[in-house]
């Protein structure tokens, strides 16, 4: 919906700044208010967002625009690169206690998901720590719940201790007591849901906190949360000693700023997130992820980062010297688009296919004219696609391709000429110099590209 | 919480926008001390005001498109009425506020009673918002009204979800149609409208377990449940009422799209709204989607459910925003 509006938006941005070496005051104005209305509707807190905006801004300014980039992809990738720093840059384990018995503390408001991710934590820790976890029932507020963590633990097998409606404090130390005895060496502590501002419960979890000495405090927050999580979160953070977060309901369309800003105010880790109703769908929580998540221009982001990553190196090399060889046929040309397609259905893509920017409009060129392009050759037979020239040669056969993919004659004929110059051009580059590949590649080719190319001529020996 | 407080007292009260001017907040409830005061301080009506109120509204969870919406329109009404005084402003933001709940209608948020039969009320939202909380205050409430109710126990997937509800049907004392765990939801609840015209009940509360609304095949089962009940009810216009949680952000505007479109979602109970959270996105809801609020839930005994007021609603807004 609105997400949409923004991603055209900062697209638009995007376009009216191009072309200059660095980043101009003006160009970072403008993609940031664009930053900015993209973190609100994420939920990231307004005064976080400030904060964040206005120290990204300083960083960018005078800043040398990266090859390839354009200044407003250089903002994006700066913004990016500190979201993710400010988010963690690497996930954070639990702490648990090697020899002894680990006490974890589950806290947070009403529905966030407690009970389950009590449960989906202690199946997650007995499973990759080879420990043997209890879960104490301490919620004798709402109604059932005893029974849900109890129902939790049967599932999975993992006893409950309860002792009923009885006072929270007594059923934690007895609770503690017990799991000694058992030989637990995981506690786990599922307390009610309770709000932040309701002095007399948070009076109760402080005095639980004091009695259990828990490793772990773990604050449970829905992903869904809006401007409020800064509240709930430093409120939790004051009154006890948070050790982590887990985001809940990460499997929903949320794009989830509720992290950013914990982050940012407690400086309190995300350790986990809840990805399912199941209860083995519990995730080690990847900060990265979340960072592009929140700012929502993953397919910007994409033109910009992505390209080497989800393409696999290997093929991508052996296509590389295919087309240094001067042998580039329709098979590689489907090849390269199969590619394409895994990336992403970008059609900025294109550009990376050399020649192809030549080719009328490359903007203009929607995903749906991809899958022309692949219906021409798929109409072509094995012949016709590893020699080219056979059609070049043949109007039958150019008739025929275009009757069989439902293409008119000047659309395979525009194929055609594409492959023929991509081939040109090749048998060019066999020619020239590196400096001049690199210098070419700053105009036609995506930044990534140009150094996959570098990477391949290291591997065949340079030239 | 006492902002809202039984203030509806005269439910088919029209709520025109005109009557309720902030002076008489101001009177009854005390101040409007964190408007005043940005509105006292600040010499003239310029763009850092307004950034300030676009402050206010965002915090609130309104969302940034009805925001910009709204502050351009009090832009273009500035100019139009040619205000220069900040403290006159005031009185315009609390009008607009009511035309963008309002917008032109006469929101009647009571509940559509069946006069020949029973009435069915079924409650739908993402999980953890407080369905069968919720269910239990409004069982209370019409109990109270001298209807006989009865419960549906129709989300048979979370753990202990039945005996919460069944727990509530105890404490109000009404009974509740629920089967074992795991059961079929919509068998559950076809049965309980069996029994419930069998034995003359008045109104029949149905529980759903709760559904993140991207998940395709629980919505599925959403739009079945929706239309055994419509068929049940010779498709007379029955209530759906999305239950959201007043912390959600602009999630919200997602939810109330998608909810509606499987379900005839005609009301929204804001839950929570006794934390610090305002519950901002139903504004958004309304105004992008036009489903208006009809409960808000304040606490966690039975008697803490109350019509909505938008009046108390938009005093809340304001309130305590910008203290220290």
């Amino acid at each position: 919906m609105a997400f949409e509006n923004l991603t055209s938006r900062f697209q638009m941005a995007l376009r009216r700044i191009t072309g200059k070496a660095r980043l101009t005051e003006s160009d970072i104005d403008q993609m940031m208010r664009e930053v900015r209305l993209s973190l609100l509707e994420a939920d990231v807190n307004y005064k976080v967002v400030k904060e964040f905006t206005d120290e990204v801004k300083q960083q960018a300014y005078g800043e040398k625009i990266l090859k390839g980039l354009n200044p407003g992809q250089q903002v994006v990738k700066i913004v990016s690169d500190e979201l993710t720093k400010l988010m963690g840059e690497t996930a954070s384990e639990l702490k648990l206690n090697p020899s002894g018995t680990t006490v974890i503390l589950m806290v947070g408001l009403q529905g966030a998901g407690k009970t389950t991710t009590a449960g989906k934590l202690a199946n997650y820790i007995r499973k990759n720590h080879d420990k043997n976890p209890i879960l104490i029932a301490a919620d004798i507020y709402r109604p059932a719940a005893i029974e849900q963590l109890q129902t939790v633990g049967a599932q999975l097998k993992i006893p409950v201790f309860e002792m009923g409606k009885t006072n929270p404090i007594q059923i934690v130390r007895e609770g503690l007591d017990y799991a000694k005895t058992q030989g637990h060496n995981v506690v786990i502590i599922d307390t009610a849901g309770r709000l932040h501002i309701d002095d007399q419960m948070m009076d109760e979890i402080r005095e639980i906190e004091v009695i259990s000495k828990p490793n772990e405090v773990l604050l449970t927050v829905d992903a869904m949360t809006g401007q409020d999580a800064v509240n709930v979160a430093k409120s939790f953070h004051e009154a006890l000693h948070l050790t982590g977060c887990v985001l809940t309901k990460l499997d929903g369309d949320t794009r989830g700023g509720a992290a950013l800003s914990i982050r940012k105010i407690t400086d309190v880790p995300i350790k986990f997130s809840g990805t399912g109703e199941k209860l083995t769908e519990i995730e080690v929580f990847h900060p990265e992820r979340m960072a592009s998540r929140i700012l929502g221009m993953g397919d910007i982001m994409s033109l910009v980062e992505k390209a080497t990553a989800e393409i696999d190196e290997a093929e991508a090399m052996s296509m590389m010297e295919k087309m240094m060889s001067g042998q580039f046929d329709y098979n590689d040309l489907l090849k390269q688009m199969k590619m394409m397609k895994r990336m992403g259905k970008f059609s900025g893509l294109l550009k990376m296919i050399p020649g192809m920017s030549t080719m009328a409009n490359v903007d203009q060129i929607d995903d749906s004219q991809l899958a022309y392009i692949e219906a021409i050759i798929n109409s072509m037979t094995k012949a016709e696609r590893k020699n080219p020239e056979l059609i070049e040669r043949s109007s039958s056969r150019r008739n025929r391709i275009s009757e069989g993919c439902g293409r008119s004659t000047t659309e395979v004929s525009r194929l055609i000429s594409t492959l023929d110059k991509q081939r040109k051009m090749m048998r060019q580059l066999q020619n020239m110099n590196p400096q001049n590949i690199q210098n070419m590649a700053q105009g036609t080719y995506q930044p990534r590209e140009s150094r996959a190319m570098r990477r391949a001529k290291k591997k065949s020996g340079g030239y | 919480m006492g902002l809202f407080q039984k203030f509806f007292q005269n439910k088919e009260r029209k709520q025109k926008a005109e009557k309720y001017k902030i002076g008489m907040m101001k009177t009854r409830q005390g101040s409007l001390s964190s408007l005043k005061d940005i509105l006292t301080k600040s010499k003239a009506i310029n763009e850092d005001l307004f950034s300030k109120l676009e402050e206010i509204f965002i915090m609130a969870d309104i969302g940034i498109d009805t925001v910009i919406e709204f502050i351009e329109e009090l832009k273009d009404s500035v100019k139009t009425l040619q205000i220069t005084d900040p403290l006159q402003l005031e009185n315009l933001i609390v009008d607009k506020m009511f035309e963008l709940y309002l917008k032109d209608e006469i929101i009647n948020t009571n509940i559509r009673y069946n006069q020949n039969g029973l009435t069915i009320i079924l409650f739908v939202g993402v999980n953890g918002t407080g369905k069968t909380t919720t269910i239990g205050k409004m069982a209370f409430k019409i109990k109270q009204e001298g209807k006989s109710v009865m419960l549906a126990a129709g989300d048979t997937f979370r753990a202990g979800a039945i005996n919460q509800l069944k727990v509530f049907g105890e404490r109000v004392g009404v009974p509740v149609i629920a089967k074992e765990a795991g059961s079929d939801p919509s068998s559950v609840i076809y049965d309980a409208i069996q029994i419930a015209k069998k034995d003359k009940v008045d109104v029949l509360l149905v529980d759903t377990a709760g559904r993140l609304q991207n998940k395709v095949n629980l919505m599925n089962e959403l739009n079945k449940i929706s239309r055994i009940i419509k068929r049940e009810t010779n498709n007379q216009p029955y209530e759906t009422y999305l239950v959201i949680d007043a912390t959600t952000g602009q999630n919200g505007l997602s939810q109330a799209k998608i909810f509606s479109e499987v379900t005839d979602v005609s009301g929204i109970v804001l839950t929570k709204l006794d934390g610090t959270a305002k519950g901002g996105i139903v504004l958004a809801i309304r105004n992008k989607l036009g489903i208006p609020i009809s409960f808000v839930g304040l606490g966690e005994k039975l008697e803490d459910l109350e019509y909505f007021d938008i009046e108390n609603y938009i005093y809340g807004l304001f309130a305590d925003f910008f203290q220290g």
